[in-house]
């Protein structure tokens, strides 16, 4: 089928017409879809349940943080008791830990089927077309496959036929519509530390990370921002939580986003906007603003396919070049990249210490595929957390000047508005060293671009070292960064099992890079850069260490890396003389 | 009310308080001077401690404003000053936030943000500066610039229809709008202070004279020896007459508004509107904001001024009541919540 390999398996109650709406008399069927399938798979990751009671009877047999579509129309209140629920668990939270895809597919399947000229009890009956148009466009199957199917099936039937592949095609656009997203972020199973857990999505992970840096620094959190596939879910999730005094503005565009942000941060907020590639191109000329200004900032950029509108569902790790270079002048920017769903939290809290300790716009990096992706997470104290001290101006400070920076850092003071005796001006023009009068002198301007260079290639004294996956030195060195790690760490553990000399060195910190990067690539005969774009992050390390040769394995479909493609492309690099 | 809950002054500050030690870079005759020099006048006025105004600007030469006047301040990027300034306020209610933007800045490229800063209604004070012209890229025509006007970048005379920043103000469902005039400083600082003291978005636009690239825009209206006849500016409660002799005033007839003559064809004071800021319904604003010349006078003053709830006013209550309702109270306890579990 479409060159998947598939496994499927039935299972229907032995009552030919079982008590509808209860537990027992749920049929359903099993389908299982990848590249190399050995069993079917003792989990799955798409439940689809047309009632309740068939949700309360296959949720044990979802991964956590799988996707679950449901027909919303059938969870009224009978059908739910019926089913053996005390409350609604569309609403209750009890889903939390799975992508839940509320959808109205009988009444949206019924409408087309009586457009179609069906009688109300046959159009009853289109609707599992309307479920499986769904999951069609989240797989990418061919509609034309499954149309040729249905109308071989009902050959002699062509009314019926047509119905259900117009039903089939509602499904498949109100998938499209919605920008559904199938969560298949797969984790490598590993022995578990002792302690207290929860299933975490990436996006999720981001705000609650963004929350505790709040509160760890003690300035309230602002996200201004634009809803945009995939990044929307942090701009929801934060909403939530005015408990924790997180200020947040749904804004007229992606600019106000960052524009109010900005001028959130000026004010003393830990100030936040959310986005992905579209949208952080339409920000570049106000994250120049932040650079200018010096003061902190986290953009999100939960990455995904591109360029321009692109593949809004799939994901991508092509907005590389793009965060580290997309601004006119020279307009350097701290850059971290979360590498799985639990991750954004460390990363997400690393990104705002480092922006507010050294006073320079950090960007995030994520992407679409570990943002909706679900991981078990390992719930840590805040207090545990690292400090985070911004270097904020004292009431009347004698010696406070805007541009007067910390000796080690090169961070400015934050002076927040509001302060007596700190009344400064800031801007996007250039400003005097120390001072901060309006400068076109161009010694001056030379040494202010230094500066803000310098104060970002300084975080690399502040950031951990780069650590390898196997041994520290051998004769192939896997590198990668960002939301790929789950398949090259599989794919590395694979190789070495094998017995060969093979690493990996996956990044987070990608700008500055570690500290030892250079001396850890040297210890390798070859390196070979696995990523998900056409060798973005691959041309970034020839031009920061062009010492070292580095072969590219590119991935741009719009899918993860497989274990197979990975494991493949190290051996055939390893076989080269 | 923010006018309240802003820190004010325990001693008396001056123009000299507000004044930085910039130089003031504008044209010798710009209108901006007198718009600076009212502002400066109205910060003491208004009794707020030094630290607690910000002046917040996006680009062009009304934008060079913050660096003149000694508080804290934000110059911005073009057309971005209302959402920078929204971030400003929504993050600290304690701060009396001010836009220095001209025509070219909020009306063209920032006339997104333009128009829903005003509908959120955020408690900033926006002083457009309506010159007609794009004076710091030098004589291009702007979104205010009259239908046929020959600029730079229309040498043929313009084909747009200009802005009328009243009502775009109004559809906006502004909740306040004034009008000013650079060379009328009093009135000036008169509108700027009932902006000061208005919660939520306080638009005024102050006619500008731009001496360089489109000297005399407003001459007809501005020049003072007629000024009596063709301005007509409006007080709350007062009726609306105007005309050197005081004897014109503007009566609501079947058509819309009309100038009539006081003891012409038995018209007496009492036909004569009576200007109400707090009017909710935008009607009788509407025809205020757009009465032109030469069948009316054009209106001045304060236009609208309608108490409506600020969106960080009502922010903060929500942020409140949540604090108070709900039981997640830190991140740790965020963190807990929901669906847990032990390994």
């Amino acid at each position: 089928m479409s060159g998947n390999d598939l496994s499927t398996f039935p299972d229907y109650p032995a009552e030919i017409r079982a008590p509808h709406n209860t537990v027992a008399g749920v049929s359903g069927y099993q389908v299982h879809i990848g590249s190399e399938i050995h069993t079917i798979g003792d989990k799955c990751d798409v439940l689809v349940a047309m009632n309740p009671a068939s949700l309360r009877a296959n949720l044990q047999w979802v991964n956590m943080g799988g996707t679950i579509i449901v027909d919303a129309d059938t969870f009224v209140e009978r059908a739910i008791t019926k089913a053996g629920y005390e409350s609604n668990p569309l609403e209750d939270g009890s889903l939390s830990s799975y992508n839940l895809i509320k959808a109205p597919i009988s009444s949206a399947a019924k409408q087309v089927a009586l457009e179609q000229g069906l009688e109300l009890k046959e159009a009853d009956r289109t609707k599992n077309m309307y479920a499986l148009g769904m999951v069609a466009f989240m797989f990418d199957r061919d509609l034309q496959i499954l149309s040729n199917q249905i109308a071989a099936k009902f050959k002699k039937k062509p009314k019926i036929s047509e119905t259900n592949i117009a039903v089939l095609k509602a499904g498949y656009i109100y998938a499209e519509s919605i920008e559904a997203i199938e969560s298949r972020y797969h984790i490598p199973t590993a022995t578990l530390e002792k302690g207290k857990y929860r299933n975490i999505s990436g996006n999720i992970a981001t705000a609650w990370g963004l929350l505790a840096a709040a509160e760890r620094s003690g300035r309230p959190l602002f996200l201004g921002s634009y809803p945009i596939t995939p990044a929307t879910d942090i701009l929801i999730e934060l909403a939530k939580h005015k408990s924790l005094n997180a200020r947040v503005m749904q804004c007229e565009d992606e600019i106000a986003g960052i524009c109010s942000s900005i001028g959130a941060s000026y004010a003393g907020s830990l100030a936040v906007t959310s986005t992905s590639g579209p949208g952080l191109s339409l920000k570049s000329e106000a994250i120049g603003l932040a650079v200018m200004t010096e003061l902190p900032l986290v953009i999100v950029d939960v990455q995904r396919g591109g360029p321009s509108t692109g593949l809004p569902t799939k994901s991508e790790q092509a907005d590389l070049l793009q965060v580290l270079y997309g601004r006119n002048g020279s307009c350097p920017c701290i850059v971290l990249a979360a590498t799985s769903p639990n991750d954004c939290f460390e990363t997400a809290y690393m990104a705002a210490k480092l922006s507010m300790e050294h006073m320079t716009p950090t960007i995030l990096m994520t992407d679409g595929y570990i943002g909706q992706g679900s991981e078990l997470f390992r719930i840590p104290k805040v207090a545990d957390m690292p400090s985070i001290t911004p270097p904020i101006a004292e009431k009347n400070d004698p010696n406070y000047k805007p541009y007067r920076r910390d000796d080690k850092t090169l961070a400015r003071k934050w002076a927040l508005p509001g302060t007596q005796g700190l009344e400064h001006r800031v801007g996007g023009l250039e400003k005097s060293d120390i001072l901060g009068a309006v400068s076109t002198d161009p010694n001056n301007h030379e040494k202010m671009v230094y500066y803000r260079n310098e104060k970002v290639q300084r975080v690399a004294d502040y950031i951990p070292e780069q650590n390898v996956i196997g041994e520290e030195s051998g004769d192939l060195l896997v590198v990668s960064w960002g939301g790929t790690k789950g398949q090259t760490y599989i794919a590395v553990k694979e190789i070495q099992k094998q017995g060969k000399k093979v690493s990996l060195a996956h990044f987070k910190y990608i700008m500055p890079l570690p500290k030892n990067t250079a001396e850890i690539f040297a210890k390798f005969k070859k390196i070979l850069v696995c990523e998900l774009s056409d060798g973005q992050f691959a041309n970034y390390l020839r031009m920061v260490h062009p010492q070292f040769t580095y072969r590219k394995y590119n991935k741009i479909k719009g899918t993860p890396f497989t274990t197979i493609e990975l494991t493949n492309a190290i051996n055939q690099y390893l076989k080269e003389e | 009310m923010s006018y309240d809950i802003i820190e004010r002054s325990e001693v008396p500050l001056t123009k000299e308080d507000f004044a930085s030690d910039q130089m003031v870079k504008w044209c010798p005759g710009c209108g901006s001077h007198a718009i600076l020099a009212s502002l400066e006048n109205v910060f003491p006025k208004i009794g707020y401690k030094r630290e607690n105004f910000c002046v917040v600007s996006g680009i062009g030469c009304a934008s060079r404003f913050p660096y003149y006047v000694n508080t804290f301040g934000f110059h911005g990027i073009h057309g971005r000053a209302t959402p920078i300034a929204t971030g400003v306020r929504v993050s600290n209610r304690h701060l009396s936030v001010w836009i220095t933007a001209g025509d070219g800045d909020l009306m063209a490229i920032g006339g997104n943000h333009f128009i829903h800063t005003i509908r959120r209604n955020v408690d900033l004070n926006i002083m457009l500066f309506n010159n007609q012209i794009y004076g710091l890229t030098k004589g291009q025509y702007s979104p205010t610039t009259p239908f046929g006007q020959i600029t730079k970048t229309s040498p043929y005379g313009t084909i747009e229809k200009p802005f009328a920043v009243g009502k775009l103000v109004l559809a906006a469902q502004g909740s306040f709008f004034a009008r000013a005039l650079d060379n009328n400083p009093k009135l000036m600082v008169d509108v700027m202070f009932e902006a000061a003291k208005h919660d939520g978005t306080s638009v005024i636009e102050i006619l500008q004279n731009c001496v360089i690239f489109n000297d005399g825009a407003h001459k007809e209206i501005a020049d003072r020896t007629t000024a009596a006849d063709k301005q007509l500016i409006l007080k709350h409660g007062e009726p609306m007459i105007f005309g050197k002799d005081r004897n014109k005033g503007i009566r609501l007839g079947a058509k819309g508004l009309e100038v009539v003559t006081i003891g012409e064809n038995n018209i007496t004071e009492k036909d004569i509107l009576i200007h109400d800021v707090t009017q909710e319904d935008s009607g009788i604003h509407n025809m205020l904001v757009d009465m032109k010349l030469p069948h009316y006078p054009m209106a001045f003053g304060v236009i609208r001024a309608v108490p409506t709830p600020t969106y960080d006013e009502l922010l903060e209550e929500q942020i409140k009541a949540a604090q108070k309702s709900s039981p997640i109270k830190c991140v740790d306890d965020l963190l807990n919540s929901g669906d847990t579990w032990e390994i």
